[in-house]
């Protein structure tokens, strides 16, 4: 028997990945490591710029769905869907 | 300019017909409505609807024209005010939409089982609500006497009337299907002008790609170097690396915003619109498409905007525009007073520098640049009337959301919640429009006569969503153990040490005179401007909150209960709850 327990320890999982990922997108390539990073090229943007005024965002969204998506999944296996 | 007044007068009342005719058919007739849109809004329309609460005057009129000054500082915007929809998808709206209240005070009051904790929630949503509001109607006033040459005060009139007739009318219900309307309109009046400039000067439709491509002007160059050079040459700062007050006064402005963002009630209170637990989590992702549309095309907007300024101005290095020669949209912005011109050296040409004292354009006002784009490019008359139109409906679908938050906080919190519990439902509802009639009349009246603290506004807004609500709301559904005690210490302190910070650097509720610091930098603390201290705010609300903790004790065990039960989805958890 599955308990709420393990859903919500596996939410928590879920989430630290998640943040980890939003903290180094935003945070990380688009303001520490911005200097670094801007020495590499993607077309005409810097990368380090473009982390900060597009990659994040994009990075952002794809998060948002990936978290989703797997928590559907996690509503299913315990079958606490409304 | 006939044709263009003609088309602007289509525009903007025919979009206005729309949003009345919207909410004569989703007119409330209960609370639920009301407060929720009666919970059955699906998550791609919410989503739309977030995106127009949410996108205010300042997203579509100001943050462009922020970034084409700011440069790469302006990226704390772009990612605290998308970042933070990350942090609602996962650690609020789920859990906040479960629990299933109508408004935010009212969860704070269930989770923290204190009427000081929910009028503490009150007061906060009403100031940050109430400062947020002002600047809108700001927007609708500034439009108005731009595009139609009415005046200022007529054109807030219209507005304000306007808002009445589908937010009193319709509640939550209305508001949601007019800012479905209103999110279309704006989006439309972003891009399409974004688009035709993009092609005219990469030649790739695309803004996001064309900011990053060669310009087609022959020489093979990249835009963004293109513009580094143009700017560097007259002494500003680079464009791609300009930095806002430091590293780590932008990490703290940034982080500012996202969970000040997340913290802001109106946008909160969109997620008890939706069906489900799955819903919800949907409509945060839906939301930050409809968002991520307008803010991946801004920074396109900014540069290619800064680029096209520029380049009226000083069209090769050295030969600079003759005054007498300047393009219509100069003269219509020196009108305004928006935009000056002063010749120091007396040889009738403009020079634009970063040296203040040779520099002859002596005013450039920021938030010009969004709605003078258009005419700089030389797009068509019907663009323009476009972005009139579009300004209108980001303004005015924000203040709605707003003005929501304000009236159901108050007919729902303090009236039913607190002051007179057994008021019937048509009372409450008869109540809620009332109030929201009034607080359409106080913040008109607001925007007529703007106080001195308006341009610290958003400071104030996001400072308290950040420093209080934020925490409260976080600690409550993480932390099964906080109590109340700890949670109003928490707030308390971290509105506290914010408000203290901003007034002591702006001046009490920012009049200059009063501040006891000075607004300068050598006294900010670790160099960290006022704007951005809200993340302070919120460590203290953090770490005051977990010290009464221990020395209070943790919530009742049914409370502890409770916050089980939130953290699951579904009604098979609920029966399983005890």
């Amino acid at each position: 028997m599955k308990s709420k327990e393990t859903y919500w320890s596996e939410n928590l999982r879920l989430i630290f990945i998640c943040l980890a990922i939003w903290f180094t997108v935003s945070f990380g390539f688009g303001l520490l490591l911005v200097e670094p990073l801007n020495e590499i090229r993607l077309g005409g943007y810097k990368l380090g710029f473009w982390f900060a005024q597009q990659g994040s965002i994009y990075s952002f969204l794809a998060l948002i769905f990936w978290y989703g998506a797997k928590m559907n999944k996690l509503d299913k296996k315990y079958h606490v869907k409304d | 300019m006939e044709e263009l007044k003609l088309y602007t007068y289509i525009a903007v009342f025919g979009t206005f017909a729309l949003y009345f005719a919207i909410a004569w058919w989703a007119r409330a007739s209960s609370t639920s409505d009301f407060y929720i849109a009666g919970g059955g809004i699906t998550p791609l329309q919410n989503g739309m609807a977030i995106g127009a609460d949410w996108m205010s005057a300042a997203s579509f009129i100001s943050m462009a024209g922020l970034i084409a000054f700011l440069g790469y500082g302006g990226s704390v915007f772009l990612m605290g005010w998308t970042g933070g929809y990350v942090l609602l998808a996962m650690l609020l709206a789920p859990y906040m939409r479960k629990h299933g209240k109508f408004t935010v005070p009212e969860f704070i009051f269930d989770r923290y089982y204190s009427k000081t904790a929910r009028i503490v929630a009150v007061v906060c949503l009403i100031i940050a609500s109430l400062t947020y509001i002002i600047g809108q109607m700001k927007g609708v006033g500034v439009a108005f006497s731009r595009f139609l040459e009415v005046e200022y005060d007529n054109g807030l009139y219209i507005g304000m009337f306007v808002v009445w007739v589908y937010a009193v009318l319709g509640g939550m219900k209305g508001i949601t299907y007019t800012q479905i309307a209103q999110y279309v309109v704006m989006i439309f009046a972003y891009t399409i002008p974004a688009v035709f400039i993009s092609l005219q000067l990469t030649g790739n439709p695309i803004p996001q790609l064309g900011l990053g491509s060669t310009l087609s002007d022959g020489s093979g160059m990249y835009l963004l170097d293109k513009l580094d050079l143009v700017v560097t040459d007259l002494g500003f700062k680079e464009y791609t690396t300009a930095n806002l007050g430091g590293t780590l006064n932008m990490f703290a402005y940034t982080i500012s915003l996202m969970i000040g963002t997340a913290g802001l009630p109106h946008v909160i209170m969109r997620f008890f619109t939706v069906p489900s637990v799955q819903a919800a989590r949907a409509s945060a992702g839906y939301a930050l498409v409809c968002i991520a549309l307008l803010y991946t095309v801004a920074p396109a907007v900014g540069a290619m905007a800064r680029l096209n300024l520029m380049n009226t101005i000083e069209p090769a290095a050295g030969e600079n525009l003759v005054y007498d020669e300047r393009p219509q949209w100069f003269k219509d912005w020196e009108k305004t007073g928006l935009l000056k011109y002063e010749d120091k050296n007396g040889d009738g040409k403009i020079q634009y520098t970063a040296d203040l004292a040779t520099n002859e354009m002596v005013k450039v006002d920021r938030d010009i640049m969004v709605l003078a784009n258009p005419a700089i490019a030389n797009l068509p008359n019907w663009v323009i009337a476009l972005v009139a139109a579009g300004g209108l409906a980001a303004a005015l679908s924000t203040a709605a959301g707003l003005l929501l938050a304000i009236s159901s906080s108050i007919s729902h919190d303090l009236m039913k919640g607190v002051l007179t519990p057994d008021m019937s439902e048509k009372n409450e509802l008869l109540a809620g429009r009332v109030v929201m009639t009034i607080a359409i009349i106080i913040s008109g009246y607001l925007g007529l006569n703007p106080p001195g603290f308006a341009a610290g506004t958003v400071a104030l807004a996001f400072g308290l969503a950040a420093s209080s609500i934020f925490p409260a709301l976080m600690m409550g559904i993480f932390s099964k153990k906080m109590s109340g005690t700890a949670a109003v210490a928490g707030m308390v302190s971290g509105i506290g040490v914010t408000m203290l910070y901003v007034f002591q650097h702006k001046g009490i509720m920012f009049i200059p005179e009063t501040s006891f610091l000075g607004d300068m930098e050598p006294n900010w603390f670790f160099g960290i401007s006022p704007n951005a201290f809200g993340a302070v705010g919120a460590l203290v609300n953090f770490g005051v909150a977990f010290i009464m903790l221990k020395v209070t004790g943790p919530a009742p065990a049914h409370i502890q209960a409770l916050v089980e039960n939130m953290r699951i989805p579904g009604k098979v958890s609920a029966a399983h709850a005890h």
